[in-house]
C-alpha cells in the first residue's frame, strides 16, 4: 500500500533541543516520518513525550530557546527546518500547513468579532475584496456547523460555546486550503460529547477538503477513531508505528501494551487498574539504552546498555524494541489487552457496558 | 443518623437544593434546580455532567462555598446548609476536604510540600507539639505513596501525578469522613491517572472514606463509582447504581453520555455513531418534570408520559437481557 501513495512530508532524524538556563535539553532525539496524502497519521504519548514539539517544526514555531539540531523536514521540495524568518514562512505555514491547537480560548483573540478573525486569514492569503471574504467566511462557519452564521458573524469569542469556538479554530485553519492540518489536541480541553461531534466534523472535512491530518493526542480512545496510521512517542521518539489495526491489536514495545493497558475502559470493577510505575526519562541528560527501560517490568539487560533499532513487523509495522530481536526472550503483551476486539466487541454489543441504542 | 429503607446509613443528604447566582440587575441564574439525593457511608457517589450542568456548584455546596438559596444540606444528620454555628462550621470543614483537579493550581507555589500538607493541622492546631505534626505529614505522604524527605521540596519540583498526591495528602491529613473530589484526574496523562484512581480506591478502603467524585466522562467513572447521578443543566436526569446505569441507561442525556466514550479499538469505532442528545424530543407538554423511582435505587427525571415511555423500554432490556441468559 505504502509504495504506491505519494508521500506529502517527509521528516528525516529530526532532534529538537531547548536552551533552559545554561543547560541544553534534547526534546526531540532522531525522529523521521513520512506522511502521505489523504492519510489521518495520529501521534500518541504522555505530555513531555515531544509529540507538540515534533509537529511545530512542521510550521516553524519552536519557542525562541528551542532550535532543530539535525535533521530535516522535506515539503514540496524545500527544507523547512532551513527557513529562519517569518517572510520564508508565509506561503506555507496557515497556507499550505494549518494548526489547530487545544484550547480555542487562548486561540482566538478576544476582543475581536468572530467574522473579523476569519477574514482577516482569508484577506491575507487569497487578496480577495472584502466583501468577497465575508461571503467565504460565512460560508466556512456554515461548513463546520455554526448555525445561523450570518447573524454571528459580528459577535465576539466569549458569545460563543466551547465547541462552537473550537468550530470557529477549525474553519480559520481551513480558510486556506491547507494540504497538512495539525490537530493538537483539538479536543482535550471539550467535554466527551461536543469531542465526538468535532472529531466527527474534522473527519467528514477531510473527506471532502482531502487535506492530510497529523493528530496529537494522548487518548487512545480518540486515536482508534481518527487514525489511519499511528505512532508512539516516548522520551522523544517515535518508538512504535503501523496502521491503527496493527498498532492496537498487535502492539510490539511494552511502553504501548503500557498505554493500552492503562485505559480506565478496560479496568475491571474492584481490581487495581494497570498502571505505569515511575517518571517519564528527564530529557537533561543523555539517555542511554532503550529510554523506557527503567519503567518496563519486561526490560531485558541489553535494554539498558544500547538502543535498540527499528525492526520491521510487517511493511507498515515498525517498533523499537529489542523484544523483536531474534535472540531476545518470547514474551506475550499482558492479558488485559489480549483479544482485545473480542473484549471491546463484548462491550458494546447488546447487553455490554458501553452498548448503546437510541430509544 | 437516618437510615433508609435498605438500611444503609445515609452521610450526607442533598435535600431539594436550588443553588443560584445573580446576574446583573436583579437577574438570577439557577445553576442547580431541586437537586434531592442521598450518600451513603462508604461510597463513590459520582455526580456526571458536561460543562455548565452546576456540577462543581453542587459540590462547592457542600462545603458550605456556594450557599443553598432553597432546600437544605444534611451531613451525619445535621444542617450544614445556611446559617450555622462557628463550631458546626469548623466540624464541617475538618470533616469534609477537597480534592482539586489542577494540582499545579491549588498548591502554593511557594510554600514547601511540609507546609502545604500541614496548613489544615496549623488551622485547626490538631497536634500537640512540632515532633507530632511532622510525625503526621510523614504519615500522610507515605499513604499517598510519597517519601518524608519530599517534605523541604516545592511543588514545582514534582510531576502532575506526584502534585496530585499531595493535593489528596493534605485532604488526607484532617482525618475527613467525606471528600468531594473534583474531576481529580482530569488534568493528568492517562498512565498517572490509573495510579490516583488506585489510591483513592486504597485510602476508601483502609478509611472507610465516602466520596463524592466529580467528573465528565463516564469510562472513569464506571471504574471506580457505585453509584452514579448524571446532571445535566443543573438538573439530575438520572441515578442509579454504576453497573445499572450501564445496563439500562434511560434518559436520551444518559445515553448520549455513553455513545460519546471513545472505544479502544478502531474496527468498533467505524461503527460506533455518537448519539447527540436533542432536548427537543422530549415531552413538550409543559408537565414539570420529576426524579421518579422507576426501579429500586433507580430514578429518572420524567414527566408522566415519559415515565411510561422509559418503564416500557427497561421491560424490553430486561426481556432480551433474560432470553440472553
Amino acid at each position: 500500500m505504502e509504495g504506491n501513495r505519494k508521500i506529502i512530508l517527509s521528516a528525516k532524524d529530526v532532534e529538537v533541543k531547548f536552551r533552559v538556563r545554561d543547560n541544553y535539553l534534547t526534546a526531540i532525539r532522531g525522529v523521521s516520518l513520512d506522511l502521505y496524502e489523504g492519510e489521518t497519521f495520529a501521534i500518541v504519548g504522555e505530555s513531555g513525550s515531544g509529540k507538540s514539539v515534533f509537529t511545530k517544526t512542521f510550521t516553524g514555531m519552536l519557542e525562541s530557546n528551542g532550535m532543530i539540531s539535525n535533521g530535516s523536514v522535506m515539503f514540496h521540495g524545500t527544507d523547512l527546518t532551513k527557513l529562519k524568518k517569518d517572510k520564508e514562512w508565509e506561503g506555507i505555514r496557515g497556507a499550505q500547513i494549518s494548526t489547530i491547537f487545544q484550547d480555542p480560548m487562548t486561540s482566538l483573540n478576544p476582543i475581536r468579532t468572530i467574522g473579523s478573525q476569519i477574514t482577516e486569514v482569508i484577506e491575507k492569503h487569497q487578496h480577495v475584496s472584502k466583501s468577497e471574504a465575508k461571503e467565504q467566511a460565512i460560508e466556512l462557519m456554515e461548513r463546520v456547523g455554526i448555525q445561523n452564521a450570518a447573524n454571528r458573524f459580528d459577535e465576539y469569542p466569549f458569545q460563543y460555546s466551547g465547541g462552537m469556538r473550537q468550530r470557529i479554530v477549525i474553519a480559520i485553519a481551513l480558510s486556506c486550503h491547507p494540504e497538512i492540518l495539525i490537530c493538537d489536541e483539538p479536543t482535550t480541553a471539550l467535554d466527551v460529547t461536543i469531542q465526538a461531534q468535532i472529531i466527527s466534523l474534522i473527519r467528514d472535512l477531510q473527506k471532502e477538503l482531502k487535506f492530510t491530518t497529523v493528530y496529537i493526542t494522548h487518548d487512545l480512545g480518540v486515536v482508534a477513531n481518527v487514525a489511519d496510521r499511528v505512532g508512539v512517542m516516548y522520551g522523544g521518539q517515535i518508538i512504535e508505528y503501523g496502521t491503527v489495526e496493527e498498532v492496537f491489536f498487535d502492539p510490539r514495545h511494552p511502553y504501548t501494551w503500557a498505554l493500552l493497558s492503562s485505559l480506565p475502559q478496560l479496568g475491571v470493577k474492584g481490581e487495581e487498574l494497570y498502571y505505569i510505575t515511575g517518571t517519564p526519562p528527564s530529557l537533561y541528560n543523555k539517555i542511554k539504552g532503550d529510554a523506557f527501560a527503567p519503567r518496563n517490568e519486561h526490560a531485558l539487560k541489553i535494554d539498558f546498555v544500547e538502543e535498540p533499532p527499528f525492526f520491521q513487523v510487517s511493511d507498515t509495522h515498525f517498533a523499537k524494541t529489542w523484544l523483536l530481536d531474534p535472540r531476545a526472550p518470547k514474551l506475550e503483551k499482558p492479558e488485559v489487552i489480549q483479544n482485545l476486539h473480542e473484549k471491546i466487541k463484548k462491550m458494546t454489543d447488546k447487553g455490554g457496558a458501553f452498548h448503546v441504542e437510541e430509544h | 443518623m437516618s437510615k433508609n429503607t435498605n438500611d444503609r446509613e445515609v452521610i450526607l443528604s442533598i435535600k431539594h437544593v436550588d443553588i443560584s447566582f445573580d446576574v446583573g440587575h436583579k437577574k438570577k441564574f439557577v445553576a442547580v434546580k431541586d437537586a434531592n439525593f442521598d450518600i451513603y457511608k462508604g461510597e463513590t457517589f459520582a455526580l456526571v455532567g458536561e460543562s455548565g450542568s452546576g456540577k462543581t456548584t453542587l459540590g462547592r455546596a457542600i462545603l458550605r462555598i456556594n450557599p443553598c438559596s432553597a432546600g437544605e444540606i444534611e451531613f451525619e444528620g445535621k444542617r450544614i446548609s445556611g446559617k450555622i454555628s462557628r463550631e458546626e462550621d469548623r466540624n464541617v470543614v475538618r470533616n469534609i476536604q477537597m480534592i482539586f483537579q489542577d494540582p499545579a493550581a491549588s498548591l502554593n507555589e511557594r510554600a514547601t510540600i511540609e507546609y502545604c500538607v500541614s496548613e489544615g493541622l496549623y488551622n485547626f492546631h490538631l497536634y500537640k507539639d512540632e515532633e507530632e505534626r511532622i510525625a503526621k505529614v510523614d504519615k500522610a505522604l507515605q499513604d499517598v505513596g510519597l517519601l518524608p524527605e519530599h517534605k523541604s521540596r516545592y511543588p514545582h519540583e514534582f510531576s502532575g501525578g506526584q502534585r496530585q498526591r499531595v493535593g489528596i495528602a493534605r485532604a488526607m491529613i484532617m482525618d475527613p469522613k467525606f471528600i468531594v473530589a473534583d474531576e481529580p484526574i482530569s488534568a493528568l496523562d492517562v498512565s498517572i491517572r490509573a495510579q490516583v484512581l488506585n489510591l483513592m480506591n486504597k485510602l476508601k478502603a483502609e478509611k472507610n472514606l465516602t466520596y463524592l467524585f466529580i467528573a465528565h466522562d463516564l469510562s472513569v467513572v464506571r471504574f471506580i463509582a457505585d453509584r452514579i447521578a448524571v446532571i445535566h443543566l443543573g438538573e439530575i436526569v438520572e441515578i442509579a447504581d454504576s453497573e445499572t446505569l450501564f445496563k439500562y441507561p434511560l434518559h436520551p442525556y444518559t445515553i448520549s453520555l455513553l455513545s460519546a466514550v471513545p472505544m479502544p479499538d478502531p474496527i468498533v469505532e467505524r461503527t460506533r455513531r455518537a448519539i447527540v442528545y436533542d432536548p427537543s424530543k422530549l415531552d413538550q407538554s409543559g408537565e414539570k418534570r420529576e426524579l421518579k423511582e422507576i426501579r429500586p435505587g433507580h430514578f429518572v427525571f420524567a414527566t408522566t408520559k415519559e415515565y411510561a415511555e422509559y418503564e416500557k423500554k427497561l421491560e424490553e432490556i430486561e426481556r432480551e437481557q433474560e432470553n440472553q441468559d
